[in-house]
């Protein structure tokens, strides 16, 4: 019963908000005179095969995204420079893997360190201006992420190899790319191979933040840093792990369409999956579980704006607006349910103590 | 009848006849009928979850009653929302004051209330005459940051005096402040009151409210159970209206101190630029002691536990039996087996939003049965969360409710009960008592004068100089940092350490 309860308020705060997002879209759409019909029957017919699989991709990498937004979250950190660490780590990855000083298998593997540890570094640098002068991880992302978007284009520039008007970097030998997975029939490609990473991601996640001392002392640095402090707890050095580990896995995000599909850093690299990581972790509260819902929503939507031109003739930017909606709808939401629990927790408490009280009178 | 003086039938300021308030489940106020005489000082006492809360909110429009009526000056008050409760010139000091620390005394008393004198030189005008009419000693362009606690509240009682309060509700004023920032409040009111105001105060310390008020309403359980004449009860008889029952008498029994030294401090500093706002020559507290500090608040106690405890860098050598601690971090040398209740729960104590049995982990993170090596133990930890609830009576439904939906006594209790885990060898209790109800101070004082007789060590730091004589082996004065000469709680009396911790006893008495 109590367990139903919890489950049952947990979920109300998405789907309150998801209401809340279908309700404005639809009469945005009214507004403006759009079909709103073509719209929904757009929106509800199930993805196709391949569409599926692109979901699949697309949804593992914000969740990788969103996992890196989280950790920041959960520390009381707002890593903003997610984007900026993922376009920075890739162009690491992507370089080292093209150079070929290694190959086969052993190239993969260190590429995928060497994204890690770039990621790691440049949300290290922000960690290190917070905890030793006090700069706001914000602005000191925010400044990052400009940083990198140049310093990419410099290094590209200087050594990528020109294809038209574009510069890209070397692709990757054969050997070192990881095969697509096909595991939806019918289609004609594959899953990502490195998507997996999604999956040993999110349960590291969970296991780490849930079941390990390191965990709690990082949540309860997040909730309270004066009484983490207080019982012992170096909340400095929590806030810089939490960055450099925020910043680890924000290098992750590119990997698995890095070696599965683009083999190098160059116009097929999708900028973005940064910021809407920020919205994917909001939505999922944080939480392990949470997250993969709110990826597979924003994929899902986005594929389904792809369609929107096609088959509605509505401009796919409307699936912007409505994860925008999303993302207000679940603060509003989750204020209004939290209210509620709160309510009802201290509602439960005095019953307690009154029927204490009671049992004091009569005896 | 009021001091005031006034033999005019005026109608009461506030009729509060027959409220009642009922949350899913819970009955938060039930027949709450009392008044308030116009232009009188009327204090509200009970204990916490008696109900004095939800009746504030009710008063001030925040909720709404189920049932019953309200009257303000003899009209029907039906407040919607606290503008409307303003508007009917009532006004509410909360406890835990809402000031923006970086704003002036100015930008604060005028923000959302910018329509009534503007921003400006008129503004600063009506705050002065306001001040000044009533001694508050306030300088309108000094950021709220570099004020005092007592100050602060004065700021509080400002804000809403410019909003054209007359009846003014302050919840538990006296519990922030410290003796003589209770007489500096005291005698503001008493200036309010000359001047027309009415005003309730809530308070857990009877001593005040018998000397401060004119009249004294006691609420249980939810109602009113009475209205009495500070003239006509003592401070026991009220204390027993409010818990309904014969009270524990916080009396110290046969001494139970050893000579073995657990903590030994020598020469320790604690330095503000170059000023050293803690300097302890000496101070051993043995096994079985309570060794009490008194003082005025800001004296440097709480450098003394922050540096004890290993929150803030400090000179000089402590010894816990033996071993040294400087250098030490706070983890270290809490599992070496210090304990902590600290001065402000909120801030130091407790997650709030977490639940009990997370609590329970916090500050035993390195030790079981809270964790294992690498991992939590999320079940032990919970086992231990009801033993502690069991045996300190702490009042929650379970282990899983949040911290911040209990009582600040049912907090409080916990709290002991988790620093008592884990066999500490010295507790430093900072104002154990401070803003928790007569039972749970009761049962606190129980605990701590047990594990001492125990063998544990406690260093207790306390604006309550009955607590202190009550509990202590041995009293110590704590003036600009330095500590006094030992005082024997058997024979001191209140006044004589109150002069001591003015630093007076030099010139006057000594001992």
């Amino acid at each position: 019963m109590d367990l139903l309860r919890r489950v049952a308020l947990s979920l109300a705060t998405p789907v309150l908000a998801l209401v809340a997002a279908a309700l404005v879209t639809t009469a945005l759409l009214a507004l403006v005179g759009e079909d709103v019909g073509g719209f929904w029957s757009v929106m509800s017919t199930p993805p196709n095969a391949r569409q599926q699989v692109n979901i699949i991709n697309a949804g593992s990498a914000l969740y990788l995204s969103g996992v890196a937004a989280a950790i920041g979250f959960r520390m009381n950190l707002f890593n903003i420079g997610v984007e900026g660490q993922y376009g920075l780590a890739a162009f690491m990855a992507a370089w080292f893997a093209g150079g070929g000083l290694v190959s086969g298998p052993l190239n993969t593997v260190l590429a995928v360190l060497i994204a890690m540890v770039t990621g790691a570094l440049w949300a290290g640098i922000a960690g290190v201006l917070k905890v030793t002068r006090g700069v706001s991880e914000v602005i000191g992302t925010i400044m990052l992420n400009a940083i990198s978007g140049l310093l990419v284009s410099y290094l590209l520039a200087k050594y990528g190899t020109n294809i038209g008007v574009s510069q890209t970097t070397t692709p990757m030998p054969e050997s070192s790319r990881i095969p697509e997975v096909g595991i939806i029939p019918g289609a004609s490609s594959g899953i990502d191979g490195l998507a997996f990473l999604a999956v040993v991601v999110g349960v590291a996640y969970w296991v780490v933040l849930t079941y390990t001392r390191f965990g709690f002392s990082l949540r309860a640095a997040g909730a309270s840093e004066t009484a983490a402090a207080a019982a012992g707890i170096d909340v400095r050095r929590m806030a810089l792990v939490a960055m450099l580990a925020s910043g680890a896995i924000a290098g992750l995000i590119a990997m698995p369409s890095l070696f599965s599909d683009t083999f190098a850093y160059g116009t097929g690299f999708q900028p973005g999956l940064g910021f809407t990581g920020i919205a994917v972790a909001l939505l999922g509260r944080n939480h392990p579980g949470g997250i993969v819902f709110g990826a597979a929503i924003f994929a899902y939507l986005v594929d389904r704006g792809t369609q929107l031109n096609v088959l509605a003739g509505i401009s796919p930017e409307i699936v912007s607006v409505t994860q925008g909606i999303i993302v207000l709808s679940v603060v509003v939401a989750y204020a209004i349910v939290q209210r509620y629990r709160t309510r009802s927790e201290q509602a439960s408490v005095a019953r307690r103590s009154s029927a204490t009280s009671a049992k004091e009178v009569l005896a | 009848m009021s001091r005031s003086g006034a033999e005019v039938p005026t109608a009461p300021a506030i009729r509060v006849q027959g409220i009642g308030k009922s949350f899913p489940g819970v009955v938060a106020n039930h027949d709450v009928t009392f008044e308030v005489a116009a232009g009188s000082i009327h204090a509200l006492v009970g204990e916490n979850g008696a109900g004095k809360s939800t009746l504030m909110k009710i008063l001030y429009g925040v909720q709404a009653p189920d049932t019953g009526s309200m009257e303000v000056d003899g009209q029907p008050f039906a407040p919607k929302s606290p503008s409307d409760a303003i508007a009917r010139g009532i006004g509410m000091v909360f406890q835990h004051f809402q000031l923006a620390d970086n704003l002036t005394v100015l930008e604060n008393v005028v923000l959302g209330a910018e329509k009534l004198y503007g921003i400006g030189s008129s503004a600063r005008a009506r705050i002065n005459q306001l001040s000044e009419a009533y001694g508050f000693a306030l300088d309108p362009d000094v950021p709220v940051r570099g004020l005092g606690v007592g100050a602060r509240q004065r700021v509080e009682i400002l804000k809403v005096l410019y909003r054209g309060a007359r009846i003014i509700i302050l919840d538990e004023p006296t519990a922030v402040l410290v003796p003589q920032e209770v007489d500096a409040l005291f005698a503001n009111l008493r200036e309010l009151q000359r001047e027309g105001h009415t005003l309730i105060f809530i308070s857990h310390k009877l001593d005040e409210v018998l000397g401060a008020a004119d009249d004294i309403t006691v609420m249980r359980r939810g109602t009113t159970v009475d209205s009495v004449k500070p003239a006509h009860v003592t401070a026991r008889q009220l204390a027993e209206l409010m818990v309904g029952s014969e009270l524990p008498s916080p009396q110290n029994d046969e001494p139970t101190v050893t000579d073995r030294v657990v903590v030994s401090l020598r020469d320790v500093q604690v330095r503000d630029g170059d000023r050293a706002v803690l300097d302890v020559d000496s101070l051993d507290i043995h096994a079985g002691e309570v060794v009490g500090i008194a003082g005025v608040e800001g004296n440097g106690q709480t450098e003394l536990v922050e540096a004890i405890v290993g929150m803030i860098p400090a000179s000089g050598s402590v010894l816990l039996e033996g071993q040294q601690l400087a250098g030490l971090s706070v983890s270290r040398r809490r599992a070496l087996g210090i304990g902590v209740i600290p001065e402000d729960r909120h801030r130091h104590g407790l997650l709030l939003d977490s639940p009990l049995w997370e609590n329970r982990i916090l500050g035993h993170q390195t030790r079981p049965p809270a964790t294992r090596g690498f991992w939590l133990a999320p079940a032990a930890a919970k086992a231990d969360s009801r033993r502690i609830i069991a045996d300190y009576d702490v009042r929650t439904p379970s282990e899983s409710t949040s911290a911040g939906a209990l009582s600040g006594g049912n907090q409080q209790k916990f709290i002991v009960g988790r620093e008592m885990s884990g066999a500490p060898r010295l507790l430093v209790a900072a104002h154990p008592t401070r803003g928790v109800d007569v039972g749970a101070q009761a049962a606190i004082w129980g605990h701590i004068r047990a594990a001492s007789r125990e063998g544990l060590a406690v260093l207790l730091i306390s604006a309550d100089l009955d607590e202190l004589i009550g509990l202590s082996d041995s009293i110590r004065v704590i003036l600009r940092g330095r500590l006094s000469e030992t005082f024997d709680p058997a024979h001191v009396t209140a006044s004589e350490l109150g002069s001591a911790m003015t630093g007076a006893s030099t010139t006057s008495r000594g001992i």
